[in-house]
């Protein structure tokens, strides 16, 4: 009966109130059948990334749409590092300016999704980010 | 309907089925963008039962279904409004003059988070976030350069601001008062709608009760000194982009303000007056008809629950005066010049709508805040609407039109159910608690995409028509990096600078007021404000005395 | 990281450890039980809460408030967060511990959303077993907040030493059609929202009700609160804490005990025995097995007792 489900943190760094993206987001990963932790809005990098580490998550999931995505990204991977925990996922998504996208990737992080992205992509590319990882424990 | 009506529209159906045999519509059913179902035609028939003097009327009567004034556009255009605002008040008061200068009519200001959170720049919440969506505010001085050469008696101001509405509000006083404008003569708007913040905006700070308590004792501030000033303004345009359809738009947005109407009548305010300054604000979104049709039914609900409900007689505080602006979240990154066209069509109904005021928003609305030249093709294409299209030379010219009055009894229909449940359940403070209303909003906005992504919903150039695009060749608005740590040497020099045992003192009054709810915290603001006490300080206090809220998920 | 190492570090407080063996639990590893049997002697200090009660009653907003309180005494305090599972996906959102993220930056909490997995008495599978090494790991008050519950979700009682029922006004007759199930099962009331309009109603039908068993020799007491600004708290940690001293002192105190602990003997079973009839199921279960039933050639009780015999020799189903 082993069934190891994906648990993922869909999280809402900082001061942005824009949370339809993420809200849309956390019920298609729990339609996919994924246990998702929802932070809510107005989460410091330290209480994101202590969610995760408590939660055992997989994977977080960044949503952010205020432009402050570069200096969360950048910090959350860090103290992920830092406790330890570089193996856990991150991901995200949001306005987030195509010529940024490659300097978060660098960062650390595994994808970035911009709008209009169907769920679907994300849920899919979850699930493979996911199945590599535990190929690696 | 007459025999020979009957007779016709039964050999026209006759017809269509036999069209249909042949050719089978492009779907099985129609429906409005907010799924409200669509019939093949509208006839005389289906409008047949609406009285038109009691439920359409004639425009600057009750019940307003044509507009609020008799002649509309023919007498003056709305007010072009375009929100804009970022970095610091350096930058965003030179964009203001540019947007004076060519042409707008009236400014409406965006705070950043921080500002609108009720944090100054050096907080550490602030973080990351100073002047990035909006211009950071910490204290009058900022407040006094952002305003820097724009008379204040002859601009009109609307500020996009909620939860700290008293502070900027007191700021924009003080900075009259330099001017030499004394507070009678100013004209403008706070949003200072707190409900639709929990619902969908999310800059909201204290918990629902002492927050009502802020925004009504504004409601009395303002009734007595700032006469000219709309005290609220009530938001739906949030509710929609946060997902909602259009009907749950107008019935949300109308109950919200039931509820501030009822909290302003409790603390013994005349609706009769305070009614008068009560304004709106709604969306704009791609259906066209619907959209039209929301718009003259907001007015008419507005009427009769302001006349019906609270025994309003004074016409101007029946009326339902309304901003709008386009639908930001039906604008894509994908090919971001069709976005001009999403915006033409938006602004044409909120104009057929009977909107008195617009803002349009720009192109590059799901890439980055607006450039100045997106800005600029946004602007004129309201400009040409007013001068060239030729709706505004008639009032309210689709009224009659079947399918719009019929929608429009629709919208009402529909709406005034979702207020019944509301009442049922106590109110929208209930509601909203009980997470009612986020839970539909969020129903509605996880349908919507959903229905994008299986393709029921075309939405051009993202599920259809694509093209391969690389790096789109656009200039975006870059905001500078170093705005956080300017703003943090202004405060650092502001509080060497200023007379910090007037503004101690200053804040301590506030403190012992926000204990005693009969005390209006309206004038002690004005007089911390003026001391240069820091919106953060104000707030900081106020957090202590009230404490603070959290969002309520249910999804 | 083998689970021997996770364990010594979980005991150690290593916060992610923990996080796994509580994962490794709720996934039914099989090393589990071996884990927990070797923690099991360490158990037995924490105080045990039960937080349930309607959805939206404000479960959690009193959790966080009650975490408050037991860290100004400085107990560390562990929080499992119970959420639905859909019944569709599988999958859930957790959202519980919105209301207690001001905690997270604490070392001393440590907070566990989990959803229900299919388990239908308003906890999840993982839940007991986790209080476990909550327990075993210096957890001094661990909190279960149930999943928001109607009659029947009442397995809260086989877990929790104590167990708070929160109500709120405005229910109607809705008490009515509780008493049957879950008023059984509280030990302390809260009337929570008691900043609105009918809390008094609601603490009265309590307390009338309580009236008939006003000769037993706990009589749960009733709490008036106000979860969002804490008024009340205090008052209902104290019964919470009458409650803990009743257990030990008190023959029913004991009688509960034993019945908690034969559940857990039971639940242990049960899952052998569900895991091993799985097993043995699975690898009887062939086409040709399947084709015999379809043609009514063979019969389930038949099947279900070849299957029962690979595991106990000589059992009969019927
Ligand atoms: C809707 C909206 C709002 C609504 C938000 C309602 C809500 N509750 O969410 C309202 C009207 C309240 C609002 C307000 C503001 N907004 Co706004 N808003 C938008 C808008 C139009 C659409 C966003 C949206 O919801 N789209 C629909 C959802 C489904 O898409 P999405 O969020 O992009 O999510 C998709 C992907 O990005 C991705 N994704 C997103 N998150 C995640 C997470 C994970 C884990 C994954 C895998 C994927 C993923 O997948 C999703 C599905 O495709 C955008 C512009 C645009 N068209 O994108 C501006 C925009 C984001 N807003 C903007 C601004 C400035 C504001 C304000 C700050 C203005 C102000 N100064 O007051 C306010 C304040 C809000 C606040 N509290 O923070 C700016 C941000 C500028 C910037 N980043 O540089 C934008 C870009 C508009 C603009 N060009 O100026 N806004
Ligand atoms: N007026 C009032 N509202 C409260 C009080 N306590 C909680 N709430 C509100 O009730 C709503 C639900 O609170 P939660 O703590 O999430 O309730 P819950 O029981 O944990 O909910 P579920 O886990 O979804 O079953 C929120 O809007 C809270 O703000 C209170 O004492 N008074
Ligand atoms: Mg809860």
């Amino acid at each position: 009966m082993d069934e190891r489900k994906i648990r993922v943190v869909v999280a809402k760094p900082g001061l942005d109130g824009h949370d339809r993206g993420a809200k849309v987001v956390a019920r298609a990963l729990r339609d996919a059948g994924m246990e998702v932790i929802y932070t809510g809005l107005r989460q410091t990098a330290e209480q994101i990334v202590e969610t995760v580490l408590q939660e055992d998550a997989d994977a977080v999931g960044i949503s952010i749409l205020s432009g402050a995505h570069t200096f969360y990204f950048t910090k959350i991977i860090d103290m992920l590092r830092e406790k330890d925990a570089g193996d856990v996922i991150v991901f995200g998504g949001g306005v987030i300016p195509d010529s940024d996208i490659p300097g978060l990737i660098e960062a650390g992080a595994g994808a970035v999704f911009g709008p209009g992205t169907p769920t679907t992509v994300c849920v899919e590319w979850l699930e493979g980010a996911v199945a590599k990882k535990r190929a690696k424990e | 309907m007459n025999k020979e009506y009957t007779e016709a529209k039964a050999r026209f159906e006759a017809g269509v089925m036999k069209t249909l045999q042949k050719n089978k519509e492009r779907k099985e059913t129609f429906s409005t963008g907010g799924g409200l179902p669509l019939e093949r035609l509208y006839g005389p028939d289906m409008t047949e039962g609406t009285d038109y003097v009691k439920e359409v009327g004639f425009p600057g009567e009750y019940p307003f279904t044509r507009g609020v004034q008799s002649t509309m556009f023919r007498g003056r255009f709305w007010t072009m409004r375009q929100y804009a605002g970022f970095a610091s008040a350096e930058e965003s008061n030179e964009r203001y003059r540019y947007l004076l200068a060519s042409g707008t009519t009236g400014l409406s200001v965006a705070f950043d988070l921080p500002t609108q959170i009720g944090y100054d720049s050096d907080d550490p919440m602030a973080q990351g976030e100073c002047g990035k969506v909006g211009v950071a505010i910490d204290s009058l001085k900022d407040m006094e350069i952002l305003f820097d050469k724009i008379p204040l008696d002859k601009v009109s101001t609307s500020m996009t601001i909620n939860a700290p509405a008293s502070v900027l509000l007191a700021m924009y006083i003080c900075v009259g008062e330099k001017q030499g404008v004394p507070m009678s003569a100013l004209s403008g708007t706070i949003q200072n709608d707190i409900l639709k913040e929990y619902i969908a905006r999310g800059t909201y700070i204290f918990p629902p009760k002492p927050s009502m308590r802020l925004i009504t004792d504004i409601f009395e501030f303002c009734s007595q000194n700032v006469p000219k000033w709309n005290t609220i303004s009530i938001s739906g345009y949030h509710i929609r982009e946060a997902g909602s359809t259009a009907a749950q738009e107008v019935a949300f947005t109308l109950a919200d303000g039931i509820a501030y109407v009822e909290a302003a009548r409790s603390k013994g305010l005349d609706p009769n007056v305070f009614g008068e300054r009560l304004s709106f604000f709604f969306n704009a979104h791609n259906d066209f008809l619907e959209e039209v049709a929301k718009f003259r039914a907001a007015r008419r609900m507005w009427a009769k629950i302001m006349k019906e409900r609270f025994g309003v007689t004074n016409p101007k505080a029946q009326m339902l005066r309304f901003h709008t602006q386009t639908g930001g979240s039906t604008l894509t990154a994908q090919q971001p010049e069709n976005n001009i066209v999403r915006v033409t069509m938006q602004a044409l109904s909120a104009v057929l709508g009977g909107t008195q005021s617009l803002h349009t928003n720009s192109m590059d609305e799901a890439l980055a805040l607006p450039s100045e030249k997106s800005v600029m093709i946004a602007l004129r294409t309201q400009q040409i609407i007013a001068y060239e299209s030729g709706v505004t030379n008639t009032v309210d010219p689709l009224a009659g039109s079947y399918v719009v009055e019929s929608l429009t009894n629709e919208i009402e229909e529909k709406a005034f159910e979702y207020i019944q449940q509301i009442d049922e359940m106590g109110g929208m403070l209930t509601a909203i608690e009980k997470g009612y209303v986020q839970k539909h909003i969020q129903d509605a906005a996880y349908e919507f995409q959903r229905a994008v992504e299986s393709k029921e919903n075309v939405v051009v150039g993202v599920n259809k028509f694509q093209i391969e695009e690389k790096n789109k060749d656009m200039k975006l608005l870059t905001v500078d990096a170093s705005v956080g740590e300017r703003q943090i040497k202004k405060l650092q020099e502001l509080k060497a600078s200023r007379d910090n045992v007037a503004v101690s003192n200053a804040l301590d009054a506030i403190r012992s007021a926000a204990l005693n709810e009969s005390q209006n915290l309206m004038p002690l603001i004005i007089d911390a404000v003026r001391v240069y006490a820091t919106e953060g300080e104000i707030c900081g206090v106020l957090r202590g005395v009230f404490g603070e809220y959290t969002e309520n998920i249910v999804l | 990281m083998a689970v021997d190492t996770l364990l010594e570090k979980a005991l150690g407080g290593d916060i992610r450890s923990i996080a796994r063996i509580i994962s490794l639990i709720e996934n039914d590893n099989p090393e589990k039980d071996a884990l927990l049997k070797r923690v099991y002697p360490m158990t037995g200090k924490a105080i045990v809460l039960g937080i349930t009660g309607s959805p939206g009653a404000g479960k959690s907003t009193l959790t966080d408030k009650v975490i408050e309180h037991f860290r100004r005494q400085g107990k560390k305090v562990g929080v499992i967060a119970v959420d639905p599972s859909s019944p569709f996906s599988g999958g859930a959102i957790l959202a519980d511990r919105i209301r207690m993220q001001r905690h997270t930056g604490d070392s001393g909490v440590y907070i566990r959303s989990m959803g229900t997995r299919g388990s239908l008495g308003g906890l999840s599978r993982g839940t007991r077993e986790s209080v476990i090494l909550l327990d075993a790991c210096g957890y001094d008050v661990i909190i279960i907040e149930t999943v928001g519950v109607g009659q029947s979700e009442v397995d809260i009682i086989k877990i929790a030493d104590t167990v708070c029922l929160v109500l709120v006004p405005g229910m109607g007759d809705d008490i009515q059609i509780m008493k049957a199930g879950i008023m059984e099962i509280a030990n302390v009331f809260a009337i929570n929202k008691a900043d609105k309009p009918g809390v008094d109603r609601v603490a009265a039908e309590v307390r009338l009700m309580l009236d008939l068993v006003k000769d037993r020799p706990w009589v749960p007491p009733v709490h008036l609160t106000v979860a969002e600004n804490g008024t009340g708290i205090e008052e209902l940690v104290a019964s919470i804490a009458s409650h803990s001293v009743f257990l030990k002192s008190n023959p029913d105190g004991v009688r509960r005990e034993w019945r908690r602990l034969a559940f857990e003997v039971e639940e242990i079973l049960l899952q052998h025995i569900t895991r091993m009839t799985e097993k043995s199921w699975n690898a009887y279960k062939t086409d040709e097995v399947m084709e015999l039933l379809l043609s009514r050639k063979s019969n389930p009780y038949a099947v279900a007792e070849d299957v029962l015999r690979k595991i106990i020799p000589g059992t009969r189903v019927v």
